[in-house]
């Protein structure tokens, strides 16, 4: 049936210069049926004509209609155009949008990688080619070979072998399999691999499925390579997720290594400035969507400095109106700060609504990199790395290099010295506090592309936070360094061996030990906690 | 002194509001129905729950607005467990024994339906639960409005493994670490077993509540993917974990063509906060979608979005409608049908009448409450994410299908099939 149909659509073609696909395939097309839909798509893939082309991307765009006469249409917002001819047609009355279900679609995508394999632009060139290095069929052969022949960028040649290959593995002569089993040694797709282990196989009777020896030993050969590759990208893949955790959590307790660790008020309301940081960016985002639409890939550059002042301003009134009343007093710093926190959580509830928001990533930030075969790298954690880093080289800049840093470590050394030679002790506080709690705006504002926005968002972070500062040695930026990036790390192993519940559990149980041998932490203490 | 006489006179002052309040809620007691509304407005499952209570108060309103239950208002009295389990049972106590309430319509978690029982229980009171669930209970005070695994599990994995779903050979089932992913994964397994699906190509994994970080997790379910045969994950994630894990696979690549993935708890409502265009091709396995055309929605949706706006619900103009909040709204329809046909709002009354109720439903079948084992009869639809965050109807029973409480696959359960 389906072989009858491609002939007549070739047929039709030869007929008429200017190929138009027949009437039977738009009618397959209409019918709601995934199996006369993949006829008509490998039909219209078949005749490739300019038209063609243009309905199978209708149909992947989703502006391909079927009206209530079942006639099918492109659809813009203000146009109808009937898909056989390519003129405009009269919008119609009613029409439902012809839907894909993933097995059109993976023939629809196969069909249209095969039509793209000789445009002019490499981009194209080139995704089409890796589309067909995942899903070839057999009858595309001659048309991946003689794109072979003329193709000269590398990275397409490369896929386009890989796809060539995969064809050939199956194929009747020997020299063909041989050299297919050469190529796939370059992939580092692992179902590949399987492809190739089926070539090693034994059969009941104790022979080899694969009669050739010479093919068996490239199979093998290319399997090893493979498994090098495999086992590669699987490290790379752990080591990035652990660094991406470790700067989340480092942005999640840089603000608390200032507040706590500098400061020694123990700030349970630090989750909350986190999440003041977080709605900053979300008002951020709708302020660009209502005023700059045009601009609004650059909401989160904007969103920046807005979290840090908003959280900074925040942070000052809670010093100024509570904690400095409190300095020295541990235990009450606890638990007046719990109110506060408790505070902020229904403030942002009666502002925002108790529902999460939604925070998108900018273009910019979505989809992911393939650094090489098999390690996609997201592009919203490489630009978190990247902001973590420029935090923390701000933090130490602030703290080492200025005149404010310069008193707040004075002040928290020794208050009632830095006082008589003229520190004024009490707005420094003020001030260190609200550089801490700006600092967790700026982890607030990092943590929205991420995670959700949410009122109680803060309560998730305030355990990792602490453990962090815990853990690195109150009062140490490099501390809280290694703590966060050898936590993400450590959790990332873990979770890769033992499943995320249970990593949580031992890195929790690591800590209690650690934390029982070593109470100072990683590095030690030096402050205004220790003295007291 | 002067302070101690005013400090009299603001008590005696108070304590006779506090007098006239009790009475205006006696007076208002004699012609009115007090009914419950328990439903987690904040925490981690507010993002699905707080839809659940616009739609509990918009159906009051719609029927007050229609003259009430034999005559009398509904008086919606909302209260807010905050995600938090053992305030779940706080609060059900509080609605029951205090508020003295005709019924209460709520849960969402089965952590926090299992919390609520024993005091339904000790207190005979009366449950709606409007969500899809692992199933394994049976329990007179309660209502189940929500789907059982064979009305949604069961044939959402049978659509993976047929040709259009992708002829799936191996599965992921990844879940939240609590009761209902964990029991409705045992019974998928045993299910996947009884159609000749090893062990060995069955990958279970669980991450706790809100967990955020899901690229250990993406990269296992690439790896096994890659092993040679087509996979399949099937995510029972709750709450609103479910963001981040759609915001990582968009990220990381995974393709809906490569890998689907069939998710149990995530409806319109949960995709409102997420580009869901890296996620067009996914699917749910639900009973209602609001993308289904029949008058009957249209007009549920043009309700709720107009409640929405009169309600000042924040983003009202971006509102949905998803599966229990259709549950929701054709629970309490039922129970006012039932109310009525008894005659009266007593618990044991209402729930014998409650057998064989029948309502018009959104999803465009009319459903029918089963006569022996609480649960409605319902559709079973496959939806595909599509661009906009809606779903795209795939595949559809084409009627409404009894619930199996007592899952056959489950050893034990044998005697329990008549239910």
């Amino acid at each position: 049936m389906m072989r009858s149909l491609l002939a007549l659509a070739l047929a039709l073609c030869a007929l008429c210069a200017h190929a138009v696909p027949s009437d039977a395939v738009f009618a397959k097309l209409a019918e709601d049926d995934s199996d006369s839909r993949i006829e008509a798509i490998n039909a219209l893939a078949a005749d490739g004509s300019e038209q063609s082309i243009k309905v199978l991307d209708a149909l992947a765009d989703g502006t391909l209609y079927v009206t209530a006469e079942g006639a099918l249409v492109i659809l813009t917002d203000t146009e109808a155009i009937d898909p056989r001819t390519g003129q405009s047609v009269t919008y119609p009355e009613s029409s439902d949008q012809i839907y894909l279900n993933n097995r059109l679609r993976g023939v629809l995508q196969g069909a249209l990688a095969a039509s793209r394999v000789k445009s002019p632009d490499r981009e194209v060139r080139l995704a089409a080619a890796n589309e067909l290095r995942e899903n070839a069929s057999e009858d595309m052969l001659p048309l991946i070979e003689s794109a072979l022949a003329t193709e000269k960028d590398k990275a397409v040649r490369n896929a386009l072998r890989l796809a060539a290959a995969r064809i050939d593995i199956a194929s009747t002569d020997s020299g063909r399999r041989r050299k297919a089993a050469e190529n796939l040694g370059e992939s580092a797709d692992a179902s590949v691999k399987f492809m190739l282990a089926g070539l090693l196989k034994k059969a009941d009777d104790g022979h080899f499925v694969e009669a050739d020896e010479a093919v068996r030993t490239a199979a093998q050969d290319s399997i090893d390579r493979i498994d090098r590759r495999l086992a590669m990208a699987d490290v790379a893949n752990t080591l990035f997720s652990g660094i991406s955790l470790g700067s989340i959590l480092l942005l999640a307790a840089l603000g608390l290594a200032i507040t706590y660790g500098v400061m020694g008020v123990i700030n349970m309301a630090h989750g909350e400035l986190l999440m003041v940081g977080a709605y900053a960016t979300y008002v951020v985002q709708g302020l660009f969507r209502a005023y700059l639409p045009d601009h609004q890939d650059l909401y989160v550059l904007a969103a920046v400095p807005v979290a840090f002042f908003t959280a900074a301003v925040v942070g000052m009134v809670m010093e100024r109106t509570v904690i400095r009343w409190l300095y020295g007093r541990t235990l009450e710093t606890l638990l007046a700060t719990w109110g506060l926190s408790l505070i902020l959580i229904q403030a942002a509830r009666v502002i925002f609504g108790p529902q999460n928001q939604e925070v998108s990533n900018p273009a910019w930030m979505s989809g992911g990199v393939e650094v090489f075969a098999n390690v996609i790298l997201p592009w919203n954690r490489i630009v978190i790395i990247a902001f973590a880093a420029f935090v923390l080289l701000l933090v130490w800049l602030m703290m080492q290099k200025t005149r404010l840093g310069m008193f707040v470590r004075a002040v928290t050394q020794n208050r009632a010295m830095a006082g008589c030679v003229g520190v004024p002790t009490a707005r420094i506080d003020t001030l260190a506090f609200g550089i801490g709690a700006g600092i967790a705006g700026l982890g607030g504002c990092a943590l929205s592309q991420v995670a959700n926005v949410g009122p109680a968002m803060g309560q998730g972070y305030i355990v990792d936070s602490f453990m962090v500062v815990v853990l690195g040695g109150v009062g140490q930026l490099a501390g809280a360094v290694t703590a966060g990036l050898g936590l993400g790390l450590m959790t990332k192993f873990l979770e890769g061996w033992s499943g995320a519940v249970v990593a949580k559990i031992l890195v929790l149980v690591f800590i209690i030990i650690f934390i029982q041998k070593r109470p100072q932490g990683l590095f030690a203490v030096k402050g205004r906690f220790v003295e007291d | 002194m002067k302070t101690r006489r005013s400090f009299i006179k603001a008590l005696t002052l108070s304590a006779s509001l506090a007098a006239m309040g009790s009475v205006s809620t006696f007076a208002q007691a004699a012609d009115t129905i007090k009914v419950g509304i328990l439903h987690s407005l904040s925490g981690t499952m507010a993002i699905s729950e707080t839809a659940l209570k616009n739609t509990a108060l918009m159906t009051i309103e719609e029927i007050n607005a229609h003259g009430g239950v034999m005559g009398k208002k509904l008086e919606p009295v909302v209260v807010d467990p905050a995600s938090n389990w053992p305030l779940f049972a706080e609060k059900a106590r509080q609605l029951l024994s205090q508020d003295k309430v005709a019924v209460v319509f709520g849960c969402w978690t089965s952590v926090s339906r299992k919390s609520v029982l024993p005091v339904f229980k000790e207190l005979n009171g009366l449950l709606f639960y409007p969500v899809q669930y692992e199933g394994e209970e049976l329990e007179k005070n309660v209502f189940y409005t929500g789907a059982a695994p064979n009305q949604q599990a069961i044939p959402a994995v049978e659509y993976l493994m047929s040709k259009d779903g992708g002829s799936a050979k191996r599965f992921v089932l990844l879940g939240t670490d609590y009761v209902y992913p964990r029991t409705t994964n045992k019974i998928l397994r045993a299910f996947l077993h009884s159609k000749g699906v090893a062990d060995a190509d069955i990958m279970e994994e669980y991450t706790p509540f809100g967990h955020s970080d899901y690229q250990t997790i993406i990269a296992k379910i690439k790896k096994f993917a890659s092993e040679g045969k087509k996979t399949a994950v099937v995510s029972t994630i709750n709450g609103d974990s479910n963001v981040p894990f759609y915001k990582e696979l968009g990220n990381a690549g995974l393709k809906a063509t490569e890998v689907p993935v069939v998710a149990f708890s995530v409806g319109e409502e949960e995709l409102r906060g997420v580009d869901a265009k890296p996620l067009v091709g996914h699917l749910a396995a639900w009973n209602y979608f609001m993308s289904i055309k029949n008058p009957t929605n249209a007009a549920f949706i043009k309700e709720y979005k107009a409640w929405a706006k009169a309600n000042k619900v924040p983003n009202a103009d971006t509102v949905v409608t998803n599966d229990p909040m259709e549950a929701t709204y054709v629970g309490i329809h039922m129970w006012k049908q039932a109310v009525e046909k008894a005659g009266t709002t007593d618990v044991d009354a209402v729930i014998k009448a409650m057998g064989g109720q029948s309502f018009k439903a959104p999803s465009g079948f009319t459903l029918t409450m089963d006569k022996t084992n609480h649960h409605l009869h319902k559709p079973v639809l496959i939806g595909e994410i599509r661009p906009d965050g809606q779903f795209s109807v795939v595949w559809k029973t084409k009627e409404p299908i009894r619930a199996q409480p007592w899952s056959p696959y489950i050893e034990g359960n044998e005697s329990k099939q008549g239910l």
